[in-house]
């Protein structure tokens, strides 16, 4: 295992770059569009050991590889995909979880063809390697091998840390303190832990087995995660502070859905995607009534947005039974949803209304949807965010029948925290200000980072900003300057 | 878990249980509620908070079974545990010294009015409460409230008990009298927006605690919405309170009744299983 990131051949034969990059990418099994479309079992079903070697060998070992600079928690790539080219998942795994706690998430949902897959350079002429799904095999592989691999502990710092939020943020940043010896204590206000895996993100996309396993491994370091606890309202941050904790990283997250504020959006039949999510994911409604919480999921839906959240709703809509239509004001090019997830949705039989804004829903005499009226758009002058603003039509309004509308039109931050932290700057979007390269915030010893600093962003980037946040609560605790550059000149100044 | 260490049937449909809850009843204020899950299985729903003692760490909810939960929990004994109690959570009642203030329950309702009487008090206001219910047997928490009001009146709308009357009678005679500052109604929707109804005209400001579907109660889905002066406000981390004048009631009243076909097949699925295992095909 050790010589494994030094032999650079892939499979055990000695192949040329030309050779490997004749391989083709290989697919991923997946179960049939029509079957999964009535199930919640997971979408992809993961690599052979035979897939994964052959994928693996796709890899041209670069010297100098772009993909781990693409990768915001900054994998060594080559390294781990060398591993399993080499039939060595274990290598590959220890590889991995150097840099992230959670591989089997992140192997799933990472927007890889936007990062690591996008500069990967087998992909300039050919199909990039897939990344994504050979940290998704080695870490699934480690997962049937019972036990996961436990790191080395440090001894007790005689610290206490409280984290608020047990996402992939606070997980991340927790799992870290703990390797350092801290004591963490995660304070989730909801009643399981895993947050937006747990109650976003739905069953067929990442199963709850595996975030759950990864929050037992987080515990299995000695961290301990209370749910049921809201700071802001159960306990403060001031209240953490005065009792026993020496600081404190805030990763709540960005959980406070926005509607449209059209006619008709309180009529019974409206949702949010947060809610029709929660009561799917976090409840298990589509267990109802053998599960308490129902879900009202109607004959037509139409979802209203074009992000990763709106396509999870429409697809567990679509498994409840629903006939379901996207609605989206942009062309699909501008979509925000991953091309896979779009990909499936299609595959799966949504259908989607683009370049079309709802304008008003309406409903019957005893307040429940009847139908959603949409005006079509065109594309315009690009925006500030570079795409181009979709404009409406001019008389072109016209109504589809539905019976539920589910709102996926993005998230802001939730009040209950920041309302209850005075002392907090916050920016005019109520996100928390955060020192961008040490996550400090305005409070002294309070870190914070993840969608509640950004606004809604993407699960490695909270992991990544997890790690941060951890690395600058263990140099305040220290009491070194947060930045090392900092430290370095205080060194030089010292020895001058 | 949270433990039940007291409970009281008041009713056939009506109980009290004392929860042990110590992070809880040590933030806890009056106006605020919390989201209680029974098990595994269970469905997260608010109950205002009716009393907590902060060195007990205990919280105390007063319940009207009406659904698949309510009536579950109902069956749940001094002992038994729930499985998660969170909060608590909403905003917590204004106190200050406004004068004469005037604290209506409906039903159960009176149980969430009797912390906020009692602050009331204790800030230094005159509190006349009202305490109605639709018969006799259904009339709770009158002594709690003789203890923190200057007076109480009680009344029942089949005149079984106290006067014959709706709560909105008495309501409305104390606003003609003059005097009143400020009204606290807590009850059904129905009660709450009658009250409205009847306080506008003399320009008492009403203060309302709304009931409203929730899953989260922190902000998250967006189920509790409603519109207060035209503008959609999120019960759980805006309210539950809010100024009843500004309520749209009429909505609110439809929002709730959402899910009332599930609930009827959940709490037929629950008297046929009654947590039998073995009925779940």
């Amino acid at each position: 295992m050790s010589d494994v990131s030094k032999n650079n051949s892939g499979g055990g034969k000695e192949l040329s770059k030309k050779e490997r990059m004749a391989i083709p990418r290989t697919p991923i099994p997946e179960q049939d569009p029509h079957e999964r479309a009535k199930n919640f079992d997971e979408v992809a079903l993961g690599y052979s050991d035979e897939q994964a070697i052959t994928e693996a060998t796709r890899c041209l070992q670069c010297k100098k590889p772009k993909c781990v600079g693409g990768c915001p928690v900054g994998i060594d790539i080559p390294a781990f995909i060398d591993a399993i080219a080499h039939g060595d998942p274990a290598g590959a795994i220890a590889k991995l979880k150097e840099k992230t706690s959670f591989p089997a998430v992140c192997g799933r949902v990472c927007p890889q063809e936007e990062q690591c897959e996008q500069v990967c350079i087998v992909g300039k002429k050919h199909e990039p390697v897939a990344i994504g799904r050979l940290e998704r095999y080695a870490a699934d592989w480690e997962a049937k091998q019972g036990k996961a691999g436990k790191p080395e502990i440090a001894p007790s710092k005689g610290k206490r840390v409280g984290v608020v939020g047990s996402g992939p943020a606070g997980l991340t940043c927790a799992g870290e303190l703990a390797k350092m010896g801290y004591e963490v204590v995660i304070y989730e206000a909801l009643h399981k832990p895993g947050g937006v895996l747990t109650y976003g993100i739905p069953e067929f996309r990442l199963p709850k087995e595996i975030v759950f396993r990864e929050c037992e491994y987080v515990e299995s370091l000695g961290v301990e995660i209370k749910t049921d606890y809201v700071i802001g309202k159960t306990m403060t941050i001031d209240d953490m502070l005065a009792n026993g904790h020496d600081a404190v990283f805030i990763a709540n997250g960005a959980g406070l859905p926005v509607f449209m504020n059209i006619p008709g959006e309180n009529l019974n039949g409206v949702f949010s995607a947060n809610e029709f999510l929660t009561r799917a994911n976090l409840m298990k409604a589509f267990k109802f009534p053998e599960y308490d919480t129902p879900i009202k999921v109607g004959k037509k839906v139409a979802v209203i947005g074009g992000g990763n959240v709106a396509m999870d709703a429409a697809r567990t809509a679509l498994r409840l039974g629903a006939d379901v239509h996207m609605i989206y004001r942009r062309s699909r090019e501008e979509m925000p949803a991953r091309d896979e997830e779009i990909h499936h949705a299609e595959e799966e039989g949504i259908q989607f209304h683009l370049l079309n804004n709802p304008v008003q829903i309406i409903g019957d005499n005893d307040g429940w949807v009847e139908e959603i009226e949409c005006i079509q758009m065109e594309l315009g002058e690009p925006d500030e965010s570079g795409r181009r603003r979709p404009v409406p039509v001019e008389g072109s309004e016209y109504r589809i029948p539905v019976d539920v509308v589910i709102m996926a039109i993005g998230t802001r931050s939730n009040p209950v925290l920041t309302q209850a932290t005075p002392d907090l700057e916050l920016n005019k979007w109520g996100n928390i200000v955060a020192d961008p390269e040490t996550l400090a915030t305005s409070m002294e010893g309070v870190f914070a980072g993840g969608d509640i600093v950004t606004g809604a962003a993407t699960v490695i980037l909270a992991m990544g900003a997890g790690k941060t946040g951890a690395r600058s609560i263990d140099r305040y605790l220290r009491g070194l300057p947060l930045k090392p550059e900092a430290e370095a000149e205080t060194a030089e100044q010292a020895s001058a | 878990m949270y433990k039940i260490l007291e409970k009281e049937d008041y009713s056939d449909d009506t109980y009290m249980q004392v929860i042990e809850a110590p992070a809880v009843a040590r933030a806890a204020k009056a106006g605020q509620f919390v989201i209680v899950r029974l098990h595994e299985e269970g469905e997260r729903i608010p109950l205002t908070i009716a009393d907590f003692d902060r060195d007990k760490g205990t919280v105390t909810i007063v319940v009207q079974a009406v659904g698949k939960t309510t009536r579950e929990l109902q069956t749940y004994g001094v002992g038994d545990s729930i499985a998660n109690l969170i909060g608590p959570l909403g905003v917590p009642s204004e106190i200050e010294n406004f004068g004469t203030v005037i604290c209506a329950g409906g039903g159960v309702g009176v149980a969430p009015v009797f912390p906020i009487a009692r602050e009331l008090k204790a800030a230094g206001n005159k509190v006349i409460s009202i305490v109605a219910a639709r018969t006799k047997s259904l009339i709770l928490w009158e002594d709690r409230m003789r203890e923190v009001s200057d007076e109480v009146i009680v009344t029942t709308d089949d005149g079984s008990y106290g006067r014959k009357c709706l709560v909105t009678e008495p309501l409305k005679e104390l606003c003609e009298e003059g005097g009143v500052d400020l009204v606290y109604a807590i009850g059904p929707a129905i009660m709450m927006k009658f009250c409205c109804k009847t306080t506008e005209p003399f320009g008492v400001k009403t203060v309302v605690s709304l009931n409203s579907i929730m899953v989260d109660g922190t902000g998250m889905c967006g189920a509790c919405r409603v519109a207060v002066d035209g503008e959609t406000k999120f019960v759980c981390v805006d309210g539950p309170e809010f100024d009843g004048h500004a309520v749209d009631f009429d909505l609110l009243m439809s929002r709730q009744r959402q899910y009332l076909e599930q609930e009827k097949i959940a709490y037929d699925y629950y008297l046929e299983c009654r947590g039998d295992k073995a009925c779940l095909t």
